[in-house]
Parts: structure tokens; sequence; C-alpha cells
């Protein structure tokens, strides 16, 4: 949008809706919107106590290590399905399944299977992102230009020149944009588990604020979630706009 | 016809392959926790019978329905004006965007604290979840209208309120009623995490009270029957999209 | 019959099924060495299944190829391809587009590019070795397909419709390039294309394919203008008369 010639940034309205949320708290129209200003203080405040940096902590570990494995596993998994139609036709059913499948209602068996604990949470993370990450690698897979699979073949590639040379680069929008979309659904994948399983990471600290009425506190934390989540899906997208070029025109 | 019957003999192979080691796994059995496949059947035929799911579904499908139903009449609403005015897409959109990224579900405890355990917070639940996709989906597809279907539209004398009705809704309706079908998925999601976060009834009743009296199978029938209903009606929902839209472009629904 | 020494490629009673449908019945043909060969017809004519026999892509249901007498199994050093749609990797520069047959042969980095960076000075891209083929033309994007397959330095180039995809007038240099490059590289080339003046234009030998089966209808050596000036050739009445005669026995197999 312009506004008098100048070009307003896509996000600056977020800007604006700061202001309001600042004035709706001044004039404390309701309890649970305290200002943004007092939620800022109140996040320099408990920014550095120990229970915020044992709960990201927590959070970051249990994040990193299930969108890892999603990675390690969806993306060969994808790659095998795209190239074997006998795997694919076995596997396919259940990936559409589970992309779907509001897995949530998962997160009672992983509880009871796994413990009240970081494992079930990590277990969770990864059940959220890999479905879509296997999906997307095997469309990047399928939907190869096949002169450029010719090409290959006509210069004498070996079948491990091919994959790593070829099949890999080709697919790679498309599994970026599955790891992209896999990290936003294993974000929510985290908290929801730690939100069903609430003595650990934030799930604990949401579970303390909110029995005592610390609103500051608890909008402290969420501002700290939102804003991780959107840099990491920015990051993300940002990846995946510097291989676009090449998606874009096939 | 022997393709189509050799994917359904896999389909079927899949399936033998799965539900076997299910039961093997529940026969070792791998956890205490860990009832067998048949096990688990048994209990759902018996959840099935004598009517406890059928009643349990009408509690867990009411903030569902209603959630979506405001979801859709809103954010198809928001979406429009999204698409039609830079201003308030430069206003608004990144609101949305926002939602869409952020694990909203870390509002629960805030939304139980502002309306209570009952039916508006859930619908609340339903509702934040559902609505972003909705929106996004309907601003993107409105504003992505191929400019020479509305250059046409003017040519031929359209008035706006015809170029909206009669070009720009109809030319974004795939990827409006894809995004739709995203929003149900997503308003499944909320519906079961209400239930199993803010009060436990319908079927998060049937999964939190089996799992504390330790009925292990009664407890993954429940939740075998919210997955089984989640895909199957959302199959149902792609099924009618692309029976609807035979022939129009592909939709490109952002998740 | 056929003298290896006069013949570069020779193809003998191929035939090539696809379950019922029969794409080639019992095709022969020769391509004398160091002359263009086109293979011209009608869309469905299983011209270009033929060249990708030769090229060892696709094999044939029975009968041989032979490449300097020895039968085509795979695809060899003795021949290069050029296709259609350029088949560039999109994520990978100019140069490394065009020296990619050498480096899949294990050819040195340093050689391989040295050897890349004449075959781009011949093809008229110097400059834009580092560039990515989305940031070129057409036109461009083909004369890097061509640099590639000249650069292996096979003996044999296989052309599979390599201008259909630029405009008139790029298609028109190009020919004239080509014809250039059949009087200077000493190599024999095998062409295909729908377009009956390219094939009378740059070819020594027109062997035109008719569909339904597959087969050979006729083979044409323009004699007289193939060493006129490029500038006269479309003026030739020999030319016209070709072309005139071509189109004559082609019309009835167009829908």
């Amino acid at each position: 949008m312009t506004v008098f010639g100048i070009k307003l940034p896509n996000m600056s309205s977020l800007l604006l809706w700061g202001l309001l949320w600042e004035f709706i708290g001044q004039i404390e129209l309701t309890f649970f919107l305290p200002p943004l200003s007092a939620i800022f203080a109140t996040l320099l405040e408990i920014g550095g106590t120990k229970a915020f940096i044992t709960a990201l902590k927590e959070t970051a570990h249990a994040f990193s290590i299930g969108t890892l494995s999603a990675i390690v596993i969806g993306v060969p998994v994808g790659i095998l399905m795209g190239k074997s139609r006998l795997i694919d036709q076995l596997l396919l059913p259940w990936v559409n399944l589970f992309l779907s499948a509001p897995l949530t209602a998962l997160v009672p068996v992983l509880m009871v299977l796994f413990g009240f604990g970081i494992k079930a949470i990590i277990i969770t993370t990864a059940l959220f992102a890999i479905w879509i990450i296997v999906l997307n690698s095997r469309a990047g897979v399928m939907q190869i230009n096949r002169s450029l699979v010719e090409m290959a073949h006509s210069f004498g590639a070996s079948p491990f020149d091919a994959f790593t040379k070829i099949y890999f680069w080709a697919a790679l929008p498309e599994i970026l944009g599955g790891v992209r979309i896999g990290f936003i659904r294993a974000v929510k994948g985290v908290i929801i588990g730690q939100l069903l399983i609430s003595i650990v990471g934030f799930g604990s600290l949401f579970e303390l604020y909110a029995s005592n009425f610390l609103m500051k506190h608890f909008w402290a934390v969420l501002i700290v979630l939102f804003a991780l989540a959107f840099v990491i899906a920015e990051f993300l997208a940002y990846l995946e706009r510097r291989v676009d070029y090449y998606a874009s025109r096939r | 016809m022997l393709a189509r019957h050799r994917a359904n003999l896999l389909k079927l192979c899949s399936a033998l392959i799965v539900f076997g080691a299910w039961e093997i796994a529940g026969r070792i059995p791998v956890s205490f926790a860990f009832p067998t496949f048949l096990e688990s059947c048994a209990a759902f035929w018996a959840l099935l019978i004598d009517g406890t799911m059928f009643v349990a579904y009408l509690e867990t499908l009411k903030p569902l329905v209603i959630g979506v139903f405001i979801s859709a009449v809103l954010g198809i609403g928001l979406g429009l004006w999204i698409g039609l005015s830079r201003a308030f897409d430069w206003l608004v959109s990144p609101i949305f965007v926002v939602m869409q990224t952020a694990p909203l579900a870390a509002l629960i405890p805030l939304l139980v604290m502002a309306y209570g355990i009952g039916l508006t917070s859930k619908v609340f639940v339903v509702c934040i979840m559902a609505m972003p996709v909705i929106v996004l989906n309907t601003g993107g597809a409105v504003r992505n209208t191929p400019a020479s279907l509305i250059e046409m539209g003017k040519a031929f004398l359209g008035s706006r309120r015809d170029v909206i009705l009669k070009i720009i809704l109809p030319s974004a309706f795939p990827i409006i009623f894809a995004g739709l079908r995203l929003g149900v998925s997503a308003g499944f999601i909320g519906a079961i995490l209400a239930e199993l976060k803010i009060t436990p009834t319908g079927v998060g009743d049937i999964i939190t009270y089996s799992r504390s009296i330790a009925d292990y199978p009664s407890m993954y029938a429940a939740i075998a029957s919210i997955i089984i209903l989640a895909v199957l009606f959302l199959n149902v929902l792609e099924r009618i999209e692309n029976h609807l839209l035979r022939g129009s472009r592909k939709s490109l629904a952002a998740d | 019959m056929t003298n290896p020494s006069e013949n570069a490629v020779t193809v003998r009673n191929v035939y090539k099924n696809y379950g019922e449908v029969e794409a080639l019945r019992d095709l022969s043909l020769d391509f004398p060495r160091g002359q263009l060969t086109s293979l011209l017809g009608p869309s469905g004519c299983g011209k270009t299944t033929l060249l990708k026999i030769i090229a060892g892509l696709i094999p044939a249901t029975s009968g041989e190829v032979l490449v300097n007498g020895e039968v085509v199994k795979a695809p060899g050093p003795d021949r290069a391809f050029v296709f259609q749609d350029f088949a560039l990797m999109p994520w990978a520069s100019v140069i490394r587009n065009v020296a990619f047959g050498l480096e899949l042969r294990g050819v040195p980095k340093s050689e391989r590019e040295a050897i890349a960076e004449k075959y781009i000075a011949e093809v008229g891209l110097t400059g834009f070795e580092h560039s990515f083929p989305h940031e070129l033309s057409g036109g461009m994007r083909q004369r890097v397909g061509l640099a590639r397959a000249l650069s292996v330095d096979a003996q044999v180039l296989l052309m599979d419709e390599p201008f259909s995809a630029v405009d008139e007038q790029t298609r028109r240099k190009f020919q004239e390039d080509l014809l250039g490059l059949v009087q200077n590289e000493n190599k024999t080339f095998i062409f295909v294309t729908h377009s009956i003046e390219e094939a009378v234009y740059v070819s020594d030998q027109i062997a035109i394919l008719l569909p339904r089966p597959s087969r050979v209808m006729e083979i044409i050596r323009p004699q007289g203008f193939r060493d006129k000036d490029v500038d006269h050739i479309r003026r030739d009445p020999e030319y016209l008369d070709i072309v005139d005669r071509i189109w004559a026995s082609l019309r009835s197999y167009v829908e």
C-alpha cells in the first residue's frame, strides 16, 4: 500500500495494531489486555529468569529433535515414494490419512505410551511435521522434467550421479516448501504437546501464569512464541524464494 | 483397469501390514497401554452399538459446526474485502499471516480465563484455528483474479457489482473452497484440543475417562473414531471440490 | 549393403510397441557420415521415438541400431542429444550446464571449463558464462543446449525439434548457423522436425515418415542448392519444388 507516494512495508500495519493495543491497555478496557508496553517490561523482567530460560531450552530441544527427525526420515521416504510405484502405493494412503487427521487426538496415546515428558512432546512434534515433508518430497521427485532425466542418462550418468546431481536439486524447491510447512506445523505441535502434557516447557509456565492470573507474564510468553514462530517461517520462506526462480518455471 | 485393481490390492496389503503389526505389537505387548488391534476394534464396536459414541459426537460436533460456520461466513467476507481493497489488505492481512504461523493453541488458557469452560470458549478455539486459512486463501484468490477477465467484464459494461459477483467470485471459488476445506481440517484440531484441554466432553470425555480407568482399548477406539471421522469428512469435501471444479484451474491453496 | 565407413548410423528393421500400440514397424534407414539427415513427418509418426532409440534412451522392441558398426544398447559417448525443451538444469550456471556432460565423465573442473568456454564462444554466448538459464531468452537457452552437446565431442548429434520452442527470427538464424556447423564440424546430424521448409533448408537427406504404422515413405536428397549461399536457398527453384512435393504427399495425412 502507498500513502503520499511512500510505499508502506508489508507488515508495517502491525505497528498500528500495537498502538491500538497499547491504547486499549492504557484505558483499562479489559483485565485480559494489559498495555503492550507493560508486557514488554514484564518480558525483560522474566526473560532472564531461570524458569523462562528452562522452558525455552526444553521447547527448543523438543522442537529441534522433532523437526530434525521429521526431515531425516521424511525426505528420503518421500523421494523413495516418488521413484518407486510399489512403495508409493503402499505408503500413500497412510501419508494422506495422517496429513489431514487431527493429530492432536493422538497426543493422549503418546502420553500413555511414552510418559508425561519430553519424549512424548518430541514425537508429537515430529508427527505434526513429517507428513507434509514426505508428500512434498514425493511431489518434487514426481514432477521432475523428464527430459532432464533423459539428458543425464544420455550423457551416461550413474544412478548415484543422477540422484545427487539431478533428482535432489530438481526436487529441492518442493522439499524446502514441505520443510517450511512442516516447521510451521511442528511449532504448533510442540505447543499443543506442551499444553496437553502441561508439566514441561512453556506448558508449565502457561499453567502457572494462568492459574495466578498473571496476564502480563502470559502475554509476554505468548509474544515470544508468536515472534519465534514467525521468524522461523519467514526465514524458511526466504530460503525457498532463493530457489524459487527455477521452481516457478517448469 | 488392471492398474486400478493392483492399486486397490496394494492398499489392502498395506492396511493388512499395518493392522497386523499393530496386532502383533499389542500381543507382545510392547506396553501395558498398547491394546491389540482386535481388542480396539471390539471396543469400537461396543461404543458404537450402545450409543455412547453417537451421543458423544453430538456434543463434540456442536462447537465444531458453530465454529466452522462462523469462520466461513466471517472469513470469506474478510477475505473478499482484503482481496478487493489494497488498504484493507495492508491493514488486516498481517494479523492473519501471524495467526497462521503462530501456535494459537497457546491462547487456550487465556480464552478459558475470559470465557469460562463452556461452549463459547470451545467455539472460539475452533474459530481461531479455522479462520486464518480461510481468510488468506479467499483474499489471495480474489486478488489474483486474472486481470484480463476483469477487463473483459468492464469492456462489456459490467457494473462493479456484476464484476464481483459474476467474475471475481466464480473465478476465486476453487481456492476459496479449498481454503474452507483446510479450515475445517484446522477446526477439527481445535475442537479436539478444546475437549482435551478445556473440559472433557463428547469424544474428549471418552478418551480422558477411559484413560483414567486404564480402559485402553476404548481410548484407542475413541481416538481412531475421531481420526476416521475427520479424514472421511475431509475426503468427501475434496470429492465435492473435484466434482464441482472439473476443468477449472487447479487450486493452489496454501496451508 | 551398408558400408560402415559411409554411414555413421544404421537403423535395421526396428520395431517399437507400447503395449498394444505399434509406434514403429520394420523401420530401416541409413544416416550418411558427415551429413545432416532430417526425420520429417506429421505428429504421431514416431520420429522422436526413433531418435530416442538411436540415442539409447529407450529400447527397441526388436531390430537393431548400429553406430559406427556397433550395436546400440545404451547411451554412449559417440552420441549427444539436443532436447526440444533444452533440458537445462535451472540451478546451474551456463558454464556448468555446458560442461555437465564432461562433468559426468569425470573430466577435471579446470579442463572441462576450458572446453565449455570454447563452445560457449562458438555458439556466441561469450559473457554469459555465469548467467543462469532463467536469465536467458529461449534462443540463448537452446544455444546452451547446443554447446553442451558439442562440448562432449560426439560424432553423432541427435536433435529433437531443437528450434521449435524459439521464435521465428531466432529460428532462421539457428538454421543458418546449423548449416555452418554441418560444414565445419564433420559430424553426423540427425534432426527431427515437423517443419517442411526447415527440413528442406538444412538437410542433405530428408526421410519422410508416415504414421500408423510408422514407416519411411520416401527419402529425398536435395542436390542443386546445398553449395549455394544461404541467402539464395529459399529462392532456389529446386528448394521450392521439394517443399511443394513434400506438402503434396503429406497433405492427406493431416487431420
